[in-house]
This record gives C-alpha cells, structure tokens and sequence, in this order.
C-alpha cells in the first residue's frame, strides 16, 4: 500500500488521538496492556466495589487478546487479536476512567462508538488471525493480574511497530461502514 | 477383522493437532493468491498479503497461524471391519488432544462448564464424530475450530414454502450480520434438511471441503456459485475492511427431510481454515 504510515508511542494523548482518522495506517511502540472477556469481568467488579484498577489507565491501550503459550526461549507464542464485541458491555467504564485506546478485530456497539466520541479515543483493528507475523512485534511481556486466567490473564506487553489500522476515530468515523458500502453491489 | 491399536489413534490425532494448526491447508493458501490478484480494494490486497505472510511465518517458525488454536472437533470414520484394541477410543483421542497441545505449546481454550466456565487447561473434550463405514480403515480428519467465526454460525428452521429463497436469504443475512467479525475472507458451511442437529453436522462436516470443489448435485453446486457470488457482493472484504474477497468458497451439504420441515445452518470458518486427516 501507498499510504504513509503513522508512527505514535504509548501513553497517547488526547493530541494523538484528535489527529488520527479512520484508514489511517499505524504503527505503534511502548506499553500495551492485555485483557479479554474474563480480565475485563474482573475489572469491572473492582469499579463497581470502588477499587482502584491495579494498572494505570491514563492514556493507555488494551489489546483483546489471549496469546497462545511462548516456546522456551522466546517472549510470547501466536498473538493476534480476538473479536472485540464481546468486550461492548464492559468497555465504557474504563474509556472514563482513562483509557484511550482498544486494539482489537471486528465491529463494536453503537454505545461503544458514542463512549469513543464522548472521551476522545480511538478503537484499532490489528490483522485477525495473523497472530505469527503480531508476535514478531511484541519484544517483553509479562503476567501482571489474574495469572489464574492464562490465556486470558492481564499481560504488560512492550511492543515496537505494531501495524495497525485506525478503524473508529475520535469524531467516530467508522471505515467497517465507509469501506463496505464502496465495495457493496446491490 | 483387522486390529487397531488405539495408540495409533492417539499418536495421530497428537500429531494432526500440533501440524494443522501450524500449516495452513495448501488449497486455502492458493485461494488467498488467486483473489489477490482479482480484489480492487487496497486495504483489501494488503490484508491478503498479510495473511500470505502471516501463513509463512507461521510455518518457518513453527507456531500457530492464529493464537485460537480452536476447539478440537474430531470426525472419525471407522471401518465396520475394525476391532479397536488398547483403551477406549474416546479416551485415546482425548489424550491425543491433550498432548498435542501442550507439546505444541498451542492455546487451551476449553473451560469443563459453558456457565461455571473453569478451564480444563489441556483443551479437552474434543468434540467427537463417530461414523461406521463400510471396509476395514479407520480415516481420522482433525479440525481445530476458532470461536471468532463459530460465534456467528446460526440455524433456523424453515417452512418448506420458504423454499430456495428462503434459505438464500437465510445465509446472506447470517454472512452479513457476521461481517468483520468472523475474520474474512472466510468459508461458509452450509447444512440443508435432515433434523435440527443433522443441519447443523453438515454445515460443520461442508467446511472440510477442499476449496474448488462443489457439491456433485448440479442444483446445490449452482446454488454454492450464486450464494458465493451474493456473499462476495456484500463488499465486507478481507477482515471487514472493504473489497471483494468476503468468501473463499460457499459449501453446501444436504440431506433428506420430513414434509413439514426445511432446517438449514451456517458454519461459518475464518480465513485460517484448517483441517488434517490421516488414514489407518
């Protein structure tokens, strides 16, 4: 592809996240944290007993994702992203409480995209399946919550270039919509 | 009869759950190459691209395509000839199961009870297809299935009047409500007639299909052409980000029903479709 690709680092502010639009290509490096169906269970619980979140929040990034096991000698196995949906009902409360980005695959609630717009985030797609060429990106990663959970355990990931498409913007744009009705034959 | 020990079983279904899931089947890769070459989105060309890649990588470093490495659905044909010998046979797929993903170091994904939800950490139970047949082989196929599409599968029972539309409709609808979600370019099962679970068997059976390959009825491999055609006309494209390249192939099986009855289901496979099969 020609498009020129954006380079941004974690924590992201609310500056990075104003400029990127929906198509954009990005590549991102830093911190990234993990969490999925069960993690998020869990940090919901917290907010609703009125515990703090055992990670910061502000400015961060959750990548849905359950990584299959490392090989000895190697950081992390096949690591691609997991259909963010499931993730819709548990999502606001932390847009709220800081975080400012989602990497993940697939479509997200109307109530999603409003949380999105309302608290200046992004939502990423990474590519779904290709979990072999992702893992190549992630360089440390570390169980930091809920090992009970494996795969699904909270994972502290640093990650250098992590390709990444701008899928719902801050102003919500949506490419899902834009791209298919270009392409849709009726 | 002719003695089987189900060691062998067991080594071979070991065997197949650590390479299906490492390569991607040879017939899903030249598929990905052929509607590279016919896709008019960019972002559509590169996901393609990616997934070539991605395939590769995969191999040369021995690691899973995708890091849902499935729940491991077995189908085995057994020869009616066949004296199995050794442990159960359930048992010995189980541990076949067991020990090909922790040697494999692939994702257990299975939790003991869909609401209690603990997980069984060695990605058992398989889920289990037995079928006697004539002759004295047993043929085991090996299929590991992600949840990200086995999610958007649905099943409905039709009114016979509902017809030929009727169940067009039915798997348009179900393909584009998945969307993005099942992680295009992705292989649609379909299952027509029989009882509720019958339709459902078959549309789970109809992914295995070798890509290009049609039903041998001329009025369902039509239908297989038309719908792929509909499917690919929706304009989702690979991973949902627009283009043409929505399916690799629409798979159809059937089977005989009653008067009053028309089921029809949809599995739907991602991109990483996979499945081995070995003959004892």
């Amino acid at each position: 592809m020609k498009k020129n690709i954006k380079l941004i680092r974690t924590p992201l502010d609310d500056k990075i996240v104003s400029d990127l639009k929906a198509g954009d290509i990005v590549h991102i490096s830093g911190t990234i944290y993990t969490a999925r169906d069960m993690a998020h269970k869990r940090l919901i619980e917290c907010i609703k007993k009125g515990e703090e979140i055992p990670f910061d929040l502000e400015g961060s990034v959750i990548y849905y994702v359950g990584p299959s096991p490392n090989k000895p000698g190697k950081v992390i196995g096949s690591a691609g992203p997991t259909t963010s949906y499931r993730m819709d009902d548990m999502t606001i409360p932390l847009l709220e409480r800081g975080l400012k980005g989602m990497i993940g695959k697939g479509y997200r609630k109307d109530e999603v995209i409003k949380g999105i717009k309302d608290n200046n985030c992004v939502y990423f797609a990474a590519t779904g399946g290709a979990g072999a060429i992702i893992s190549s990106c992630i360089k440390e990663s570390e169980v930091i919550l809920y090992e009970d959970l494996g795969a699904e355990a909270v994972r502290k990931l640093t990650v250098e270039n992590f390709p990444l498409v701008v899928v719902i913007d801050s102003k919500g744009n949506n490419l899902y919509d834009i791209e298919r009705k270009k392409y849709e034959r009726k | 009869m002719r003695k089987i020990n189900t060691r062998d079983v067991l080594e071979a279904v070991k065997k197949m759950s650590i390479s299906s899931n490492i390569n991607l089947c040879e017939d899903v890769m030249n598929s990905f190459k052929e509607n590279k070459e016919k896709e008019e989105s960019d972002i559509g060309r590169h996901i393609l691209d990616t997934l070539i890649e991605n395939a590769e990588i995969a191999k040369e470093n021995i690691m899973p395509i995708c890091q849902d490495t499935g729940m491991a659905v077995v189908f085995l044909e057994v020869g009616q000839e066949v004296l199995f010998e050794g442990q159960s046979i359930t048992d010995a797929i189980n541990e076949g199961v067991r020990q090909g993903y922790k040697e494999g170091y692939l994702r257990k994904s299975v939790v003991d009870d869909p609401l209690l939800r603990n997980n069984t950490k060695d990605n058992t139970p398989a889920i289990i297809y037995y079928d006697i047949v004539k002759g004295d082989r047993v043929k085991i196929t090996f299929a590991p299935k992600g949840f990200g599409s086995e999610n958007m599968s649905r099943i409905k029972m039709l009114k016979p009047s509902d017809g030929v539309k009727g169940v067009e409709d039915f798997v348009i609808e179900t393909v584009s409500n998945a969307g993005a979600n099942p992680c295009p370019p992705i292989v649609v099962g379909v299952g027509i007639g029989g009882t509720m679970d019958k339709a459902a068997y078959m549309s789970k059976k109809a992914l295995l299909r070798e890509i290009g390959n049609h039903n041998d009825l001329d009025h369902i491999k039509d239908m297989e052409e038309r719908l792929l055609k509909k499917i690919n006309d929706l304009g989702i494209g690979p991973q949902g980000l627009g283009g043409r390249t929505t399916a690799l192939s629409v798979n159809i099986e059937t089977f005989a029903t009653h008067i009053a009855g028309l089921p029809v289901a949809v599995n739907i496979n991602c991109h990483a479709s996979r499945h081995e099969e070995i003959i004892l």
